[in-house]
């Protein structure tokens, strides 16, 4: 692979934070510390710690978190002796007191995550990050679902805040990767930023997909430890190490040590296979928020409907991430409606 | 008794539609806009529509004092500051839209009351307007421990000064939750959703209450619905109220009454509807201290 871009690779590890949804937040403490040892033992160079929704996500709206965020974030910190911990905050759910409290536990880096179209709310967080000295990040969520020229604007207004990247955010796992690879290059031709990939594996495509963003000048890169992440995870990171190390490319990542804690360490934290069953790939196919998975089902059982009627309803409305409480409010209607046609 | 005369201050979106509801009532007279941008949309409809107009800010009051008794400011937080100050020596009621929260918070239907003294007035934020009364309905009947409310309003309808200072929405909002709503602890969430056609303002709350009684909770939800109706019209529950163990869940919808916003920015239009409520409470008891 002959790479558009000369600066090294930087692997985020996500399953901590993304995986969160999968565990509907109950990580503990030990899993957290044991976790982040064994990654950062490994040379993983960034691990995410936070509630899945970002800092202050743990709510009735998203899910309580068992363990206070900012206790395992501290407890990442003091595991970590060279990796990075970073934090996710959404504006609208969390602000910059829950920013400020994380970088005074030690958290370095802070990924501000809006709606691909709604950049100019993370104003205020990226320029906080910067001002604390934290390196301040943009996530674009949901990119499959804007227009390469809208992405390009809103990811330069990020970079006007004071980003030091912007990624790519396929929340949906939906984007394919002739998508992946318009909008990397687009991105590159337009920022003098770093540019990211964050994918998730709905349809199977998390790795081929990011190899993508890798050759079109992605140097950010996500990945969780056994697809520990929303729906059906995100870029197996141990998986994506072993394939850049047969391309020739070095992440300086323990490619063994990644297997162990993989088996070892991860594994064990799995609630269930991350395999790619049917409410994961629905999400892939209609383009819905990855985090929706769990609250679907339950949902579904709840009214006695087919949770995949409720995730295709809600790709139709246009239904976007944080919005959890719709899903309710989905089920409920559609409920209704197959009652009154028995009736 | 005659109509208590009113003025605005800010002729941007939220100004220019409280012109449009001040204009239906029966307790408040218009007589001034008041903005810094002398092209201004909002300004020129002021004009057209025979109101006196000022396009030197707070100065153009500040030279007519008889102008008004009543102030609305929809400016920012910022301005508002400055603005308090010169009504305040000139002895005017103000009314504060922005999120300057110098005076008490107001819920038109919760804690009027309270505040009849006051001589400046925080409207708190759309979603709080929205959302409070029925924490404080379900708080009444069932003391709530915990409120969360979720605001989602259409993309379309955030302004770039909500956008630059989101945390002040969730932090503010959170304040009048527990303040005014009366739960013991609150949170707010706010998500803009870009979808086209636009997105019809949605408010989720959650309480989590230390007395369940689904029957007087619902109750008091469908009678606090009933009572915002009244200056809201478009704002409506979406289903009935969900219960699950200790917790009740409320889904809204506010359909604006579409004077200068669509009808699909209820967030806006229940800022708007309920300051003139609060500046009608006002006037009808006739608290003139001028």
């Amino acid at each position: 692979m002959i790479r558009k871009s000369d600066k090294p690779l930087q692997i985020t590890e996500v399953s901590l934070r993304d995986g969160s949804h999968a565990v509907a937040h109950q990580f503990t403490e030990s899993q957290i510390r044991s976790a982040v040892r064994a990654l950062d033992e490994a040379g993983v160079h960034n691990i995410e710690v936070s509630h899945g929704d970002g800092l202050g996500g743990s709510t009735l709206q998203y899910g309580r978190s068992l363990i206070d965020e900012m206790k395992l974030i501290e407890a990442a910190v003091e595991e970590s002796k060279q990796s990075r911990i970073a934090v996710l905050l959404l504006p609208g759910i969390g602000t910059v007191h829950e920013l400020k409290q994380a970088h005074s536990l030690g958290a370095s880096l802070v990924r501000v995550a809006t709606h691909v179209t709604e950049a100019d709310v993370s104003a205020q967080h990226l320029h906080m990050a910067r001002e604390l000295g934290m390196e301040a990040i943009g996530f674009l969520m949901m990119s499959h679902s804007a227009p390469v020229a809208k992405l390009v604007e809103q990811a330069k207004l990020m970079e006007s805040y004071g980003a030091e990247a912007v990624y790519v955010t396929d929340s949906a796992g939906a984007l394919l990767p002739h998508q992946v690879k318009e909008r990397i290059e687009a991105l590159r031709g337009s920022l003098s930023i770093e540019i990211g990939f964050h994918a998730h594996n709905n349809l199977s495509l998390a790795v081929a997909n990011t190899l993508v963003a890798i050759e079109e000048g992605a140097t950010r890169i996500d990945g969780s430890v056994r697809c520990l992440g929303a729906g059906a995870g995100n870029t197996q990171t141990e998986v994506l190490v072993a394939v850049l190390q047969k391309m020739g490319i070095n992440t300086g990542i323990d490619l063994y040590r990644m297997m162990d804690l993989a088996e070892h360490i991860i594994g064990p934290m799995l609630h269930r296979p991350q395999e790619i069953l049917t409410g994961s790939l629905v999400m892939g196919y209609a383009g819905v928020y990855s985090s929706f998975l769990l609250h679907a089902e339950r949902a579904g059982k709840r009214f006695g409907i087919d949770s995949r009627d409720i995730l295709v309803e809600l790709g139709r409305r246009g239904i976007i991430g944080g919005q959890e409480d719709m899903i309710l409010d989905v089920a409920a209607e559609l409920a209704h409606k197959s009652k009154s046609e028995v009736l | 008794m005659g109509k208590m005369k009113a003025a605005i201050i800010g002729s941007g979106n939220i100004g220019t539609d409280l012109m449009y509801k001040l204009e239906r009532s029966e307790w408040l007279e218009l007589t001034a806009m008041v903005g810094i941008d002398p092209n201004s949309e909002g300004l020129e409809r002021a004009r057209q529509r025979g109101y006196a107009t000022f396009s030197n800010g707070i100065q153009g009051l500040e030279e007519n004092p008889n102008l008004a008794d009543i102030v609305f400011d929809a400016t920012s937080a910022k301005a508002h500051v400055k603005h308090n100050e010169v009504l305040q020596r000139m002895g005017k009621m103000v009314i504060d839209l922005t999120p300057a929260a110098i005076g008490p918070f107001l819920s038109p239907v919760v804690n009027m009351g309270q505040h009849m003294d006051a001589r400046n007035v925080n409207m708190i934020t759309c979603g709080g307007q929205a959302t409070i009364p029925i924490v404080h309905a379900v708080n009444e009947v069932a003391n709530v421990s915990y409120a969360e409310i979720v605001a989602t309003i259409s993309s379309k309808s955030a302004g770039p000064g909500t956008r630059a200072n989101i945390d002040e929405f969730t932090i503010t909002t959170r304040r009048g939750i527990e303040e005014v709503g009366g739960a013991a602890r609150g949170k707010a969430l706010i998500i803009m959703n870009p979808a086209d056609p636009p997105f019809m303002m949605r408010d989720t709350v959650y309480c989590e209450v230390e007395h369940m009684d689904e029957a007087r909770i619902s109750a008091a939800i469908h009678a606090m619905v009933k009572r915002v109706q009244d200056y809201v019209p478009g704002y409506r529950l979406k289903q009935e109220p969900i219960f699950d163990g200790n917790r009740v869940t409320t889904f809204l919808e506010v359909e604006g009454a579409g004077d200068y916003f669509e009808p699909y920015a209820g967030n806006l239009d229940i800022m708007t509807a309920a300051a003139v409520r609060v500046g009608e409470d006002i006037a009808r008891k006739g608290v003139h201290h001028s």
